[in-house]
């Protein structure tokens, strides 16, 4: 009817394009798949498709105390950067979302600054100046580290849902009396409260998956889990890890997908963007 | 009615005082501000000392050590080579999943979006591991090619420079696809439909009116993808068996086996000088919150 309709590139005519993107898509998600049935191998070498069912890997991995020391530092590391970056970044994205300065972009600047430095050169210069503050293979020291690459993600993400928030809301409560602490935690924090939820869950993986810095400022008994896993990898690929992997990508298939399930369950407005 | 009266009369009452009161706001991001001072600006500062002072006073010899030493300039061309040719790769494969993405339903683009968020949330080395496992010479890729009959002997596909350049693509394409897919979803549908209907072809419509305005977006994803790669460690030393030497690799080796840390801050520096030079440039087409992305 419409010629400029007519025009339109059919789905048959960009065929090519879906078998690309979707070769792409097989290579993005593939490789960290294929680990999930090796895992499960009851043989020393890693065999695919594996030649029976095992969880001898996993046993190994739970029975080892040293396996279960460096989780158990990872899981401490992460859970204190989320405590202390969550709160931090919160108030640092109020703070700089309400109060319109001169100082306000330069402040932020100053707070997203980790995302660009290279974490290398965080870890070296870290690793000197921990040395001398005695922060070196502490929880502290650790902890400090990662609250600092977690904190732009924190105040990225509440930057963003505080964007989306009506502040007059807040205004609303304050004339009729409430203090601006009140008015915060009972009017603004509880509708802002996904995007506070994805910053520390950013903040979670940023820590648990960080491995450089944790190869400078923790050794020994202060291993994370990441940074075994770095070493033993550089000695032999052992289906140990493969395990480990499995139970991580468990974890991240369960993130992904409820991100997933509460986007499609969002009603979407008239005019909306992604 | 009342609402927006009380609405005016609280927004009246609170421009008077506030001016003291933005103060005391801004003054909510100095916990966050000390502790970036105590773990970034001290430690890279010191670095900057290191690499200028030694126990004699200042010095230039770490950085006409860089200069000197033809091991330097291949480390950095290396580097560059590598994270050039990373994001290339990264490019060709991002652009096309990013754009069939931005046309497909909403339902449909968010699966595609969730296969590639996957990955990004997945660790690292889990990530690692997998390509190493996938690509060893007994691997799962070198058997399936041995039995398709593409080829006799296994090929040397992880250990070396294309192992590293496979693992690197794999980590960075979603920092690629998701902000260029962002990008492309904000251009007027509209448009390349008007360029149709006044007599382009879709492929015209496509070069002529959508790609160019896409280029911002991927020019900016690309510099970051760039960047990071400058930056590197975990992925191309494990993949690259020790064949492949980045920037990254010889800071720490010359901070932690020879102690020399005048070398290894001098190297920092000049990494740092690069690396922000280019996010200068980036930040020219786009705001510092858009580069929401994990450092590796």
């Amino acid at each position: 009817m419409s010629s400029g309709i007519d025009r339109d590139v059919s789905h048959w005519q960009r065929a090519w394009l879906y078998v690309y993107a979707g070769l792409v898509l097989l290579f993005l998600v593939v490789p960290i798949l294929i680990v999930v049935p090796m895992s499960f191998t009851p043989s020393e070498h890693l065999e695919f498709p594996p030649p029976a069912l095992s969880l001898r890997w996993y046993q190994s991995f739970f029975g080892s105390t040293e396996w279960m020391d460096a989780a158990w530092v990872s899981i401490r590391a992460a859970f204190f950067t989320v405590l202390v970056a969550t709160p931090l970044g919160t108030a640092a994205a109020y703070g700089l979302h309400v109060a319109a300065s001169r100082w306000t972009k330069i402040l932020r600047a100053a707070l997203v600054v980790p995302l660009i430095v290279p974490v290398i050169i965080v870890a070296i210069g870290l690793f000197y100046v921990f040395a001398k503050l005695g922060l070196i293979n502490t929880m502290t020291g650790l902890v400090l580290a990662h609250t600092v690459l977690a904190i732009p993600f924190v105040i990225v993400t509440v930057t963003a849902g505080l964007r989306r928030y009506e502040m007059s809301q807040e205004m609303v409560a304050r004339s009729l009396g409430a203090n601006r602490w009140v008015a915060f935690f009972t009017v603004t924090l509880p509708q802002i409260r996904i995007s506070v939820l994805s910053g520390a869950l950013f903040a979670w993986v940023t820590s648990f998956d960080e491995v450089v810095i944790a190869l400078f400022i923790s050794r020994g008994e202060s291993s994370t889990l990441t940074r075994k896993m770095f070493t033993s990898l550089r000695d032999q690929v052992s289906p140990t890890i493969a395990a480990i992997s499995t139970m991580l990508i468990a974890l991240s298939i369960l993130v992904a997908a409820a991100i997933l399930i509460q986007e499609l369950s969002r009603p979407q407005r008239a005019g909306q963007r992604a | 009615m009342t609402t927006s009266v009380g609405v005016a009369v609280g927004a009246a009452a609170l421009a008077s005082d506030a001016r003291g009161e933005r103060r005391r706001l801004l003054l909510l991001s100095s916990p966050a501000m000390l502790v970036v001072a105590l773990v970034i600006f001290i430690p890279v500062g010191w670095l900057f000392w290191l690499s200028f002072f030694d126990q004699t006073g200042a010095t230039t010899a770490n950085y006409v050590r860089l200069i000197d030493n033809s091991a330097y300039y291949k480390i950095f061309q290396t580097t560059f080579l590598l994270s050039a040719i990373v994001t290339l790769v990264t490019i060709l494969l991002g652009y096309p999943l990013a754009y069939l993405l931005s046309q497909l339903s909403r339902r449909a683009a968010l699966i595609g979006l969730a296969l590639v968020l996957l990955p990004f949330w997945t660790s690292l080395l889990v990530r690692t591991y997998a390509w190493l496992v996938l690509l060893q010479r007994n691997g799962l890729v070198n058997t399936a090619l041995i039995k398709l009959g593409l080829i006799d002997q296994p090929l040397a596909l992880v250990y070396n420079f294309t192992g590293a350049v496979i693992g690197m693509v794999h980590i960075m394409l979603p920092f690629l696809v998701l902000p260029l897919y962002a990008s492309m979803k904000s251009i007027d549908p509209l448009l390349p439909r008007a360029a149709m209907s006044l007599g382009a072809s879709p492929r015209a419509a496509f070069w002529t009116v959508f790609a160019p305005l896409t280029l911002p977006g991927l020019f900016a994803g690309s510099l970051l993808v760039f960047i990071y790669c400058l930056g590197f460690y975990i992925v191309p030393q494990v993949l690259g068996g020790g064949r492949v030497n980045m920037v990254a690799m010889k800071i720490l080796e010359n901070a932690t086996t020879y102690f020399n840390w005048g070398a290894a801050s001098a190297l920092g520096v000049v990494l740092l000088v690069v690396t922000l030079g280019i996010f200068y440039v980036i930040g020219r087409f786009l705001p510092a919150e858009r580069l929401s992305a994990e450092p590796r």
